[in-house]
């Protein structure tokens, strides 16, 4: 009798395996939403509220056997991506992740381009092109290759040179030793000087700010001091209007909008300028062929889209024509302002559209 | 290099500098664990645990800070400038606020969203006494109940523990090593944070059987007070650069069956003089070559 029981112990034991390891399947109302990159998986069932209201281990239970069904789904899905030995044969199995799909915010703003330094901007405009440079040189005096610059560099040990020079036309007196020294230490002190310009100038267009007004030492370029200058004339009681004016600043008082509302004209001012255009009006009104050439204004058009397009261009390609193919290219157009100015043309079928 | 007033004078101080400025991409967000001026001893149990899970990607810190990060944002700023981190969590306890834990991101050093959640119930990992994972494992994240997508205050907080648990960004994972699960159940205006340790069992097939057994820390939450960014703060910070986008490869195209097909372009070539197989059948007999010469080359004759 006890053999039968354990032979029925084993054997039901034997059929719960044999289930365990036959149900990797799950079943869910909502598929669930995967983003493998991140291992993630999202799932929309409504849980059981009902059930997992009451505390103690039932609701662990429950919230365990919901980890396991959605645990499950995940990793069958992970399981399904490509994946190879990784370091030979013997390697473990490694899955290539796709890219993550949940969008998660930036940590930092994305970083800004600097803006081309003065020489970049030259040298865009020029055309000149970085030439690829070999980093060791050829020393014909120490009969070996050398660095180009740095440590042991080719041209010799320059606070070692026993030999300096004195050029055509420099004064007999003077030190050459000690002209050398000072000029480099110029030149080192322009260079730095320009380095950090181009990083102040980068530093600004990034963050926006408006530079503080006036330097502290007294060296600020010239649209600082014509901006400073015009804070300073607007911050009077009446705002700017009686200031007395610099010998070459503009006659006119800038505008408060920057030149965007419109400008009246006074209501009793000119008279002759009033008649002739009103008469000009008339004129106009009573014209039988149109004010507007559509042909004219079409080509108008298209020649500014293609100087746009072209202006796109000339950061990507660089003009092999330089200034003087480029002004040649362009015939002198004067500018031609509205259509309404000019004599009309003989236009007899677009004057009996626009009649009509 | 950003525009600093000392420029870095080490290849070290530099690298330092490197490392923190704005990246197209980014490197993994550090968090920070502050204590309150009054935390008691399960907020700094919370703290320590989930210390635990995030290493190496976190910093705790041991000494009490007083601040309310929900009055005054700036001390959370500046030690999120100084480490660097991205990421907070700020434990605090009070008679109003038992068990109070402010989970919150930054944007550029500036606080994005906060949320603060109440601990209802707390068990640590040493509680549990059961085999742990190794420190640093990338952790499987899933969020049940539809709560996650129709609430928006639920919304960020699903956002924002992805974005706390995530971990390292990866191109590839080994199979074997995929240990850690983190599940989020919201239901009843709670949420059920557990963790469990996978065990891959053999089932029939070659996908295993998932088996788990408790093991990290695991709480009750309980949603209280939000501060969240507004709606284009959060695009703003939502905006990837556009040098992210995997660049398209012109003339390559894939078919449903994964297979790539690719153009390429040969000049043109004189199809009567390609090296084809030589085949020794088909090899022209002297016979025939003279038939097609027609008879211009005859047979040399050897001089004598």
């Amino acid at each position: 009798m006890a053999a039968v029981r354990v032979e029925a112990v084993l054997a039901a034991a034997e059929e719960q395996e044999a289930e365990k390891r036959r149900s990797i399947t799950v079943e869910k109302e909502l598929e669930l939403e995967y983003d493998l990159g991140n291992l993630l998986a999202v799932d929309r069932n409504p849980p059981p509220a009902a059930a997992l209201r009451g505390a103690g281990p039932r609701r662990e239970a429950l919230l365990q056997a919901l980890a396991r069904d959605n645990t499950q789904l995940l990793v069958s899905r992970l399981w399904e991506l490509p994946a190879e030995r990784a370091g030979g044969a013997g390697g473990p199995l490694v899955a290539q992740l796709p890219e993550p799909t949940f969008r998660l915010p930036r940590e930092k703003p994305p970083p800004k381009p600097r803006p081309p330094t003065r020489w970049e901007q030259f040298a865009r405009l020029k055309g000149i092109r970085r030439k690829k440079k070999t980093s060791l040189v050829w020393d014909e005096q120490a009969k070996e290759w050398r660095r180009r610059w740095g440590y042991r560099r080719a041209g010799g040990d320059p606070s070692r040179a026993w030999l300096a020079e004195v050029p055509a036309g420099a004064d007999p007196e003077e030190d050459q030793f000690a002209r050398l020294r000072r000029e480099k230490r110029e030149r080192v002190a322009r260079n730095e000087l320009n380095r950090l310009r181009n990083l102040a100038r980068a530093h600004r267009a990034g963050s926006a700010v408006p530079a503080a007004p006036l330097h502290p030492t007294g060296h600020q370029d010239r649209d600082e001091l014509r901006r400073v200058a015009r804070v300073a004339r607007v911050s009077t009681a009446s705002l700017g209007r009686f200031q007395p004016r610099l010998p070459k600043e503009s006659a006119e008082p800038p505008s408060r909008s920057g030149g965007k509302k419109r400008r009246f004209e006074p209501l009793l001012g000119n008279l002759a300028a009033e008649r002739s255009r009103q008469l000009e009006l008339l004129r106009d009104m009573g014209r039988k062929k149109p004010v507007l050439d559509i042909t004219r204004a079409v080509n108008k058009q298209l020649r500014q889209e293609e100087a746009e397009a072209a202006a796109a261009n000339k950061g990507k390609k660089q003009s092999k024509r330089g200034k003087r193919g480029r002004r040649q290219q362009r015939p002198g157009r004067s500018g031609k302002k509205s259509g309404a100015r000019r004599q009309p043309q003989q236009q007899k079928a677009a004057g009996g559209g626009v009649g009509g | 290099l950003t525009y600093c007033y000392r420029k870095p004078k080490t290849k070290r101080a530099k690298r330092f500098l490197e490392k923190r400025e704005p990246k197209l991409n980014e490197n993994t967000k550090n968090a920070m664990l502050i204590k309150g001026g009054n935390a008691n001893l399960t907020v700094t149990e919370v703290l320590k645990d989930i210390y635990a899970v995030k290493k190496p990607f976190a910093v705790l810190y041991k000494r009490k800070n007083v601040t309310r990060p929900f009055e005054d944002q700036t001390s959370l700023e500046f030690f999120s400038k100084k480490s660097d981190c991205s990421l907070f969590l700020f434990g605090s306890h009070n008679k109003k606020r038992p068990n109070n834990l402010i989970i919150g991101r930054m944007f550029d050093y500036h606080v994005l969203d906060m949320i603060e959640l109440g601990i209802e119930k707390f068990v640590s990992l040493k509680d549990i006494k059961n085999s742990k994972c190794p420190e640093g494992t990338k952790p499987m994240l899933i969020f049940a109940g539809d709560v996650f997508d129709v609430n928006e205050e639920y919304r960020r907080l699903k956002s924002l523990l992805i974005d706390f648990f995530r971990g390292p960004t990866v191109p590839s994972i080994r199979l074997a090593g995929l240990e850690y699960v983190l599940h989020f159940t919201a239901v009843d205006g709670k949420i059920y944070m557990r963790s469990y340790k996978v065990l891959l069992k053999k089932s029939g097939c070659k996908i295993p059987r998932i088996e788990l057994e408790e093991m990290g820390p695991s709480l009750d939450l309980v949603m209280r007070r939000t501060h969240l960014a507004s709606d284009d703060l959060y695009k703003l910070s939502l905006k990837q650069p556009k040098g992210l986008k995997p660049k398209k490869k012109k003339n390559i195209s894939h078919d449903v069956f994964g297979t790539t097909y690719g153009r390429v372009h040969m000049q043109k070539q004189d199809l009567s003089k390609l090296q084809t197989r030589k085949m020794k059948g088909l090899k022209k007999r002297p016979a025939e070559k003279r038939a097609e010469d027609g008879g211009a080359t005859p047979k040399k004759s050897k001089s004598a």
